[in-house]
């Protein structure tokens, strides 16, 4: 790698972790904002017009907070819990492929940081698996009851349904017969969206990344009424702003890998060629641009969802998660891939 | 015995509810109907809540042309429940004959019982519609007649309702 393109890599991941982190920061806007209009009620709208700066109030706000640690508490890794988890949750979006490659000069250029990872979703999993020690260790080193709590059951609860989700996951990539996220996108281009192969995966899929994230209905992690906070209960100031926005980015990262898998990514029109339709060639910048605002468009529809479920839905007790997780899900994660295998090989 | 029938969970529910998928999406379909109802907020320091005559806020001293109508006979001050009233009487050369050289209600004590407004023979000290009271220390907290002191013309409402269902 010479050193140019070591400074296009790291200039790539400096501009992509602060649009993420804003995304995140933006995301709590608009979860309060949704979550308003649901209760019949109008939600932030005063910092800014319709209080579209109230996300900036509040990291002002986090970052003037005092820090503080409770005394009993493991300092190194309480310290070390929301840098776990927010560097996992950013380094999830280097795999995430957001535009088509551009041509400049016939060279492709790709504005993705791992443009051709092989293992692109088996990354993801990996990443998101890893998730886990930032929620299990703030709980743990916190030393209060409550946050210990919270971190077991997240980590009970996301290995749980880590299972049905890679499961889920087999079921596209047998049809795609690729793990690399762009050739996902690009099989499902040039054939058909693959929510429409696997619309039962797709549920499977979206359940356990609600589940994965943390959010409701399997926000037990949290769960207010009993465990206060939970995992961050013991956090203030900045850290617990961290591992605050790493829940979001969490969400976007799932939205995004969705959208890939299943909503063809930055295929705009389904079933049919965007770039013979719109008569440009497949990587010029204004397919690139297209692509970029579909991805997004469908990436942020998926958020919404994910809002729109929470203030929805009541949370579910404890037992209920672990039945849904093993005794519903997995067996129907199984029937849905060995289903899929054989319709692979009898239609293809 | 035979005819008792459990109605557990479980049993009461049909396949499709088991299922859970389609009430969900019905409870889906309930929110977002939600999102495009009117909202009920109240745009607080633009837009203020007028009460009605029957509501009970900061109580004032009726304010005629040539003063107060208290006389000071202190039984607002023997009733209140929380001891916030304070009278100190001296004589005028008006017909009343006597009148309120000092009249001071310790806002921080106040309950907005009312009482004081009901023991009144003389109609002169009434609760207003006042309901944003702040004050910066304890002292700010004690109102003397310069701020008890309304005009009769703002207190109509009030004391219509009183002469209508007291």
């Amino acid at each position: 790698m010479s050193t140019t393109e070591l400074i296009i890599v790291l200039v790539q991941a400096g501009i992509l972790v602060n649009l993420m982190l804003v995304a995140a920061a933006y995301m709590v806007l608009a979860e309060r904002k949704v979550a308003a209009w649901i209760q019949n009620r109008i939600g932030p709208n005063r910092v800014g017009p319709w209080g579209l700066f109230q996300s900036f109030a509040d990291v002002i706000k986090l970052y003037l907070k005092e820090d503080v640690v409770p005394a009993a508490a493991d300092y190194k890794f309480h310290l070390l819990a929301p840098i776990i988890a927010i560097g996992v949750a950013v380094t999830v979006f280097a795999v995430i492929p957001f535009t088509p490659p551009l041509e400049i000069d016939g060279t492709l250029y790709t504005l993705t940081m791992t443009p051709n990872m092989n293992i692109g979703i088996l990354a993801v999993l990996a990443m998101t698996s890893v998730g886990v020690y930032g929620v299990a260790l703030a709980g743990r080193s916190s030393n209060n009851k409550y946050s210990l709590m919270g971190g077991l059951r997240s980590s009970a609860q996301m290995i749980s349904y880590e299972l049905s989700m890679g499961l889920a996951i087999v079921g596209v990539v047998l049809i795609a017969g690729t793990l690399n996220l762009v050739e996902f996108i690009n099989w499902q281009s040039q054939n058909i969206w693959l929510i429409f192969l696997q619309p039962f995966g797709f549920i499977l899929f979206m359940v356990t990344a609600l589940a994965e994230t943390n959010r409701a209905p399997f926000d037990l992690p949290e769960a207010e009424p009993e465990l206060v906070g939970g995992y961050h209960t013991e956090y203030s100031g900045m850290k617990f702003g961290l591992l605050y926005l790493a829940e979001y980015a969490n969400i976007l990262a799932s939205s995004c890998i969705m959208a890939a898998l299943y909503l063809g990514g930055w295929d705009a029109i389904p079933f049919l060629d965007d770039a013979a339709i719109l008569g440009f060639p497949a990587t010029s910048i204004l397919m690139v641009v297209i692509g970029h605002v579909a991805f997004l468009t469908k990436a942020f529809a998926l958020v919404f969802v994910f809002i729109w479920i929470r203030w929805s839905l009541p949370r579910f007790r404890y037992d209920q998660l672990m039945n849904l997780g093993w005794k519903i899900l997995l067996p129907l994660a199984l029937a849905n891939v060995v289903l899929t295998g054989l319709g692979v090989y009898f239609f293809s | 015995m035979a005819n008792i029938t459990s109605n557990t969970e479980a049993q009461r529910l049909t396949f499709w509810e088991r299922i859970y998928l389609p009430e969900i999406a019905k409870g889906l379909g309930l929110t977002l109907k939600q999102m495009f109802k009117p909202k009920f907020t109240r745009q607080y320091p633009e837009e203020r809540w007028i009460p009605e005559g029957s509501y009970r806020g900061r109580p004032v001293l009726v304010q005629e042309e040539d003063g107060e109508r208290c006389v000071a006979c202190g039984l607002c001050s023997r009733v209140c429940p929380a001891l916030a009233i304070e009278v100190r009487a001296a004589e005028t050369d008006k017909e009343k004959e006597r009148y309120p050289e000092k009249f001071e209600i310790n806002m921080l004590r106040c309950i907005y019982c009312g009482f004081c407004e009901e023991v009144c023979p003389e109609e002169a000290i009434v609760m207003s519609k006042d309901y944003e009271l702040v004050f910066g220390s304890q002292e700010e907290g004690i109102f003397g007649k310069e701020k008890l002191l309304v005009p009769v013309a703002q207190l109509q409402e009030r004391l219509e309702f009183l002469r209508q269902w007291r």
